[in-house]
């Protein structure tokens, strides 16, 4: 169970975090900017993105069947997952029988979501991260804060610092410059590369009239894991189909430049079953549902599935900045992690749909226009309220549903607030404001003055006025 | 134009002085206006908090209320995006309504055709677009360009304007301490402008900004803008 408000206490106490933070978010968010700013097409682009998604998703058992064919004629093996035991029991069997120990991996939120790398550990068979960001976290025994930058809650001293500690191999006298960093890693992830022969992935996109899978990295660690290893698992949501070989002229443009604020991300690898001669020997795929089904089915919130994981919401988010991504207790942090989590497992993430003041920012940002504050609004309708809450409210609306009792309510609220003299101090501009008040208010009054109703309301004064 | 004002209840219980404003202005240019005294308020703060089902029966009240009007004024973009984004979904019948249902620079701006209220203000004021303003109404500039038409004011640029200043409604009750975080930014960076008085066009968003500039004793007041367009 995620309780937001009370993991974001830890995180806003330190101040080394918010101000990684912050320096981060807003380099990419200023990169995006301008490489988006660039398109005169761009929003015709979101438009595409988002049209080509609702079709998949009107379209995903046909879809799926169709990708199956045609990766199996390639000579793929197709596995079809329900949940992430299944998922994770098919990678692990697979591994087995190869009677392998260990294996490289190329990273992926799928792979996290289900937990593989846990799963593999208790069978015995070490998985190892080889993006960069992945490694450092893996190190550190962290988990990511961030989709697309894993390790963004670190600066590069405490990279250096893990590095020296944790990496068997790291060069002695290692100092923080990110090209020293770099090269340390590099030379540590070769060994591994050379030795895999099992590589795992996800994938960024499935085609589905081809049976091609599409993986977009930048580091060239993707390319490693999916050409040097003799056989190569991919597990990939059920969600990540496109109909057709010509949609990626439209996401090719969408996810580099929102996610990294690239034009174009350096690597891009294709693979349409197995080549003789021609990398892994071996290619299995395995389909992963965990949910996306009852997703599928909840005619507002599904359209939370059309997420390409650029991380462009998170990037803009004025919470996730103060917060980062371990305060919402789930693989996916930041707006889209606030409605992707409590759908895909309902009843554990109650209190994400609230992290967020639905400043509307993901929204704008979203390459595919997925309207995340209109899917947090639709799922806070479904979240049990607290008792109190729920009283308060309900007398509230009893309240304002009637002219004459909310002009009555008006009246009260200037005469109840007499016992707080006390609190009361003179604010700018004359305003009778308070300094404290008792809890629940006394959340408010932590850090803002509230202002008193004022001695006439305007409905008083246009009596008094007008009529 | 018979133009039916909306004074939202925040306005109605802690801030007369806005809807004064926007009556004198509208009067001001030579429109008629008329304050409904069955309405209340538009049951944003329940269907945003997880209370759609409490929110219809007073989302269908203002509806009825504001039923055959020219237009209808709001000084509030959050109010105003409540009616536009959600009645559809919650009243069936509302979309003339809606359509009809104004933030007060869409109402000068583009429908009166209006950039000059005939106000002097001579203080020095940033302005904040606040949220649902800018990205849920597209507001864009309009609040500014009658801003610049006032005469002797001194407008200065506020850094990181577009970003939330934290309220959110329930959001800063609920999340209080991020809301915090978000807002000691918010008031960090209307500091700096040198600024005598920040203005906005939603007076939660002030009611919260304004909040905490009083409690960091900032000397800065926060003030709707529709009180600048009427000085």
């Amino acid at each position: 169970m995620t309780d937001f408000p009370a993991a974001a206490k830890v995180q806003l106490a330190k101040p080394q975090l918010r101000a990684n933070l912050r320096h981060a978010t807003h380099t990419i968010r200023d990169k995006r900017l301008r490489v988006v700013g660039e398109l005169d097409d761009w929003e015709q682009l979101r438009e595409a993105g988002r049209a080509i998604k609702a079709d998949v998703r009107r379209r995903l058992p046909e879809l799926l069947i169709q990708f199956e064919e045609k990766a199996t004629a390639a000579g793929a093996v197709v596995h079809w997952a329900r949940d992430a035991a299944e998922a994770n029991r098919i990678v692990a069997d697979l591994a087995r029988a190869k009677g392998v120990d260990e294996l490289v991996k190329v990273k992926s939120m799928a792979t996290q979501e289900i937990g593989l790398n846990e799963a593999l550990e208790a069978e015995g068979i070490t998985a190892y991260e080889t993006d960069l960001a992945e490694l450092i976290v893996q190190l550190a025994h962290d988990t990511p804060s961030h989709i697309l930058v894993p390790a963004i809650h670190y600066n590069r001293t405490e990279i250096r610092d893990i590095f020296v500690k944790e990496m068997h191999d790291a060069p002695a006298g290692l100092t923080d410059e990110p090209a020293t960093l770099a090269e340390a890693a590099r030379l540590h992830l070769r060994k591994r590369f050379l030795s895999a022969t099992l590589g795992v992935s996800g994938a960024n996109f499935a085609i589905a009239d081809t049976g091609t899978l599409v993986v977009l990295e930048s580091e060239g660690n993707g390319r490693m894991c999916l050409t040097l290893p003799e056989t190569l698992i991919s597990v990939v949501g059920v969600e990540k189909l496109l109909p057709s070989y010509t949609d990626l002229e439209v996401f090719l443009q969408l996810l580099p430049r929102s996610s990294t604020g690239e034009r174009m991300n350096p690597y891009t690898t294709m693979w349409t079953g197995v080549t003789p001669g021609d990398g892994p020997s071996e290619v299995h795929i395995v389909l992963l549902d965990n949910g996306r089904a009852n997703v599928l089915a909840d005619p507002v919130g599904r359209q939370a599935l059309a997420c390409i994981r650029c991380s462009a919401c998170l990037n803009v988010c004025p919470v996730y900045e103060r917060t980062g991504g371990h305060a919402y207790g789930s693989v996916y942090p930041g707006p889209i992690g606030a409605i992707l989590a409590p759908q895909l497992s309902p009843g554990e993430h109650e209190s994400l749909p609230y992290a967020s003041s639905l400043c509307g920012a993901c929204y704008e940002a979203c390459p595919v226009k997925i309207n995340i504050p209109e899917v947090l609004i639709h799922l806070r309708q479904r979240t049990k309220h607290p008792a109190g809450e729920r009283a308060a409210m309900g007398l509230m609306a009893w309240v304002m549903r009637n002219p004459r009792r909310y002009a009555a309510a008006l009246r009260s609220a200037r005469l109840g607030t007499g016992p707080l003299a006390a609190f009361v101090h003179k604010g700018p501009g004359g305003r009778r404001v308070l300094r404290r008040a008792p809890w629940p208010a006394s959340k408010w009054t932590v850090s803002r003055d509230a202002p008193l109703p004022a001695t006439e309301t305007f409905r008083e004064w246009w009596i008094r006025e007008r009529s | 134009m018979k133009v039916g004002l909306f004074i939202t209840c925040v306005n109605d219980m802690l801030y007369p002085g806005t809807g004064i404003a926007v009556t004198r202005v509208l009067e001001r240019l030579g429109h008629t206006v008329e304050f409904p005294l069955g309405q209340t308020c538009c049951g944003q703060m329940h269907a945003n908090s997880g209370y759609a089902e409490l929110a219809k029966p007073i989302a269908e009240q203002y509806v009825r209320v504001f039923d055959g009007f020219d237009a209808i004024v709001a000084p509030s973009g959050s109010c105003v995006a409540m009616v536009r984004d959600q009645y559809p979904h919650l009243v069936p019948g509302s979309a003339d309504v809606v359509a009809r249902t104004y933030e007060l620079s869409e109402l000068l701006v583009d429908v009166l055709g209006v950039t000059d209220t005939g106000a002097r203000f001579p203080h020095r004021v940033t302005y904040h677009p606040t949220c649902h303003g800018l990205r849920l109404l597209h507001l864009g500039d309009k609040p500014l360009q009658l801003l610049r038409a006032v005469r002797d004011i001194e407008l200065v640029e506020l850094e990181g304007a577009q970003e939330c200043c934290g309220f959110g409604g329930t959001f800063a009750l609920k999340n209080s301490g991020v809301s915090t975080a978000m807002l000691e930014d918010k008031c960090a960076n209307i500091r700096r402008t040198g600024a005598d008085l920040v203005v906005a066009a939603d007076n939660s968003c002030l009611t919260h900004i304004g909040g905490g500039l009083s409690r960091l004793r900032a000397g800065i007041r926060a003030l709707h803008y529709a009180e600048v367009l009427a000085a």
